[in-house]
């Protein structure tokens, strides 16, 4: 296993009935880097997402995550199809069953990869503070006993996950919102509760999906300072869709290209700045018009 | 909010003349047509009063609405902020005043008493439990749940055929039953699951009436249509009948004469710490992980499993909870009943607890104890008025969905003091 790349992504292929939304795309991510995955509209950035973070279920390639000490098959702990071999192989099938009945995105998660959504999805009708309580649900004292019966290790769990709650508020500027229900945030803070939230999973990697969308340009600065922190003060790495460029360049070491689900083209910002595939496709999204390269 | 002043009884006649047209196609074949046999008999008499009692009542209203006292009544009823809100970290509910005097109280009913006052309270109780339960699977974990009186029937059930089969008494079925029903809870949740909404209700109405039927069905062993006794609880192996098969009755241990209310008053006791028990789990949960991951995955499941939480284990231990507050219910039902037969178990009942769960407002758990009183002690109050039970039952629903969509009780979260924040 690779300790250099943190995330592996190999032939990734993902149709929805005859829509190719990804042919084939295949990158790789470095532990502790900052990176960007662009394109123009519809051109399988968010399919790529839900196909990382498991929530659709890639229709060929790989996905390797190497967290938590581990690596982990995205692919895999969705739950696979029974193959002939797992008929004569019985720990195989055991796995399998495994996954099939207890598999699923939360796996990925729990892995070592949080997500933010493009339509920010939070728990609206509950405050700022418990949305970030629930992202600790794997790291708190579960147990229903000593819930019940409030016991002090119950207590201290609890005030622990306060505690790491109102850290990640100060880092995102929401402490003074904490006992807000979330649903009456603004968009921005919405947007930064959203991050705040998925860092409270302690993931490795953070795949942001347009956090700077509906920013002003200060706010997208504040942003980009955030996105730092969470890499020099968290060891954590950031994967993001970006349509906003100045920020991408601005932030990113490596960028990946997407169009009409294939990557054209990956590299450092300055690379990208002057490569013509892409120069191409966004001029050619710009303008509605057909560029053959 | 409409600025003009006065009264304008034109309009308010035009209203009433309206509401006397609609009361005249509606009423007019059920009241004006009075079937004789094969014959009929017009009665316009009848007719006329429904009719006029109508119109008065729509032009009164429609007075009042035009009065000062009216529209700021409308007003208040027109701004929808009765959602959720969160209380301030300090904040002290007036619940620990209220809830010593309510347990007092509660203590002293059945000495204070009719025999019958009693039976209508243990009912209500019963009532309380079934929507506690019901409350943790549509109310927190937003799961729509149509078949709930199943796991109350397999409570029942189990009692009865307990004691007839195995001869386990009210004490260990207490517990049993719980389990029985959360096992079912499981073994119905674990395929359905992850279906959602309309389908899960769908799937869940039907097995609802599979029990029902089953129950009715397997005579060999439930005797069907036909039920089955269930027994009463005892006071460390004291009965309470008049007669006893072993040992001596409660009564003549005591040296007391014989009284039927005595075993209401000890059901309605036993019953009673019951429903505290559970108002305390119950509130317990909803400040635990578990039921903020309930009520998360309520509010939206995908972002619940992007952060790691497994929905269908979360909505099976909502499940499962629920069904075995149910379940719980239904041994008390069967211990106050004394016979248990399918007929008690229909759909109604499962539409009966979810108007609890929704009048009371989702997720809130006092207002479930006050809906359960509701709509279980008003219809035995209003004998007289048996026939209209299921119309006022829907008015009733019709008026609050209008006034109070969210609810009797508004659902209110804890806030919490802001701390010095820390990582490990
Ligand atoms: N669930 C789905 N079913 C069918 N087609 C889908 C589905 N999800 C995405 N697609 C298709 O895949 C293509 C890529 O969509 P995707 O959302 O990944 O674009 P995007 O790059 O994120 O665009 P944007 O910048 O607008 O967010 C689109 O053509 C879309 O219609
Ligand atoms: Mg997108």
């Amino acid at each position: 296993m690779s300790q250099e790349n943190i995330l592996e992504v190999e032939n990734l292929v993902m149709h929805f009935g005859g829509i190719k939304a990804l042919n084939d795309v295949t990158f790789n991510i470095k532990r502790g880097s900052v990176s960007a995955l662009i394109g123009p509209n519809g051109a399988g950035k968010t399919t790529v997402f839900n196909c990382l973070t498991g929530f659709y279920k890639a229709t060929g390639g790989s996905i390797l995550l190497n967290a938590g000490n581990k690596q982990t098959s995205v692919v895999k702990v969705l739950g696979e199809k029974f193959k002939g071999s797992d008929f004569i192989n019985p720990a195989a099938f055991a796995e399998r069953v495994k996954y099939k009945m207890f598999g699923g995105s939360h796996l990925v998660n729990r892995a070592g990869l949080a997500r933010t959504f493009q339509n920010i999805r939070l728990f609206k009708e509950m405050s700022v503070i418990e949305n970030l309580l629930v992202a600790q649900h794997m790291s708190v004292q579960r147990s229903m006993i000593s819930g019940i019966l409030n016991t002090a290790s119950f207590k201290n769990s609890e005030e622990a996950a306060l505690r790491k709650a109102f850290y990640w508020l100060e880092v995102v500027h929401l402490t003074e919102f904490a006992n807000r229900l979330a649903g009456e945030l603004s968009y921005g803070q919405q947007r930064r509760l959203e991050i705040a939230r998925s860092m409270c999973t302690n993931p490795e990697i953070i795949c942001l999906d347009e956090p700077a969308a509906g920013l002003n340009p200060s706010e997208t600065e504040a942003l980009a300072s955030m996105i730092r922190v969470l890499r020099d003060e968290h060891n954590t790495t950031v994967l993001l869709i970006e349509h906003d460029m100045g920020m991408v360049m601005n932030i990113s070491d490596y960028i990946v290209v997407l169009d009409h689900g294939e990557v054209i083209a990956k590299g450092g910002p300055d690379d990208i700045k002057s490569n013509p595939k892409v120069i191409a496709a966004y001029l050619g999204a710009e303008e509605g018009e057909e560029v053959s390269l | 909010m409409n600025q003009q002043t006065g009264v304008n009884f034109g309009a308010s006649i035009k209203d009433a003349v309206i509401a006397g047209l609609l009361a005249l196609i509606v009423f007019g074949p059920i009241v004006g047509v009075l079937l004789d046999g094969y014959d009929f008999s017009a009665r316009p008499g009848d007719l006329a009063t429904i009719v006029a009692v109508v119109m008065f009542g729509r032009f009164v209203i429609s007075i009042f609405v035009q009065s000062d006292v009216g529209r700021k009544f409308l007003y208040r009823h027109a701004m929808k902020e009765d959602g959720v809100t969160v209380t301030a970290p300090d904040y002290k509910s007036k619940m620990y005043y209220i809830l010593p005097i309510v347990i007092v109280i509660g203590l002293l009913v059945p000495f204070v008493a009719t025999k019958y006052i009693l039976t209508v309270v243990i009912l209500g109780l019963i009532y309380v439990l079934l929507g506690l339960g019901l409350n943790i699977v549509v109310g927190l974990a937003g799961l729509l749940d149509l078949g709930f009186v199943g796991f109350y029937a397999i409570g029942a059930y189990g009692l009865a055929l307990g004691y007839e089969y195995l001869g386990l008494g009210f004490w260990s079925m207490l517990p049993i039953a719980a389990v029985m029903a959360a096992i079912a809870g499981a073994i119905l949740g674990f395929p359905v699951l992850r279906m959602h909404g309309d389908y899960l209700a769908i799937v869940t109405l039907g097995f609802g009436e599979i029990i029902r039927l089953v129950l009715t069905n397997w005579t060999e062993f439930t005797h069907g249509p036909n039920g089955v006794s269930a027994p009463l609880p005892t006071l460390f192996g004291l009965e309470f009948q008049r007669r006893s098969r072993e040992g001596t009755p409660f009564h003549e241990f005591f040296g007391l004469p014989f009284d039927s209310a005595y075993k209401y008053m000890f059901v309605y006791l036993i019953l009673f710490v019951v429903v505290l028990a559970v108002l305390y789990v119950k509130h317990r949960l909803t400040r635990m992980p578990i039921g903020r991951a309930w009520e998360a995955l309520r509010e939206d499941e995908i972002a619940c499993r992007s952060l790691g939480l497994n929905h269908v284990l979360v909505k099976l231990s909502a499940f499962m909870l629920g069904a075995s507050t149910g379940g719980i219910a239904g041994v008390f039902f069967a211990t106050y009943q004394g016979f248990v037969n399918p007929s008690s178990f229909t759909f109604f009942e499962s539409a009966l607890i979810l108007a609890i769960v929704v009048l009371g407002g989702m997720g809130s758990t006092l207002g479930v104890v006050i809906a359960a009183f509701v709509l279980t002690v008003m219809p035995e109050m209003l004998r007289e008025f048996a026939d209209y039970r299921v119309l006022m039952f829907g008015i009733l629903m019709v008026v609050m969905m209008i006034w109070k969509p969210r609810g009797l009780v508004r659902v209110t979260r804890k806030g919490f003091a802001t701390r010095k924040g820390a990582v490990k």
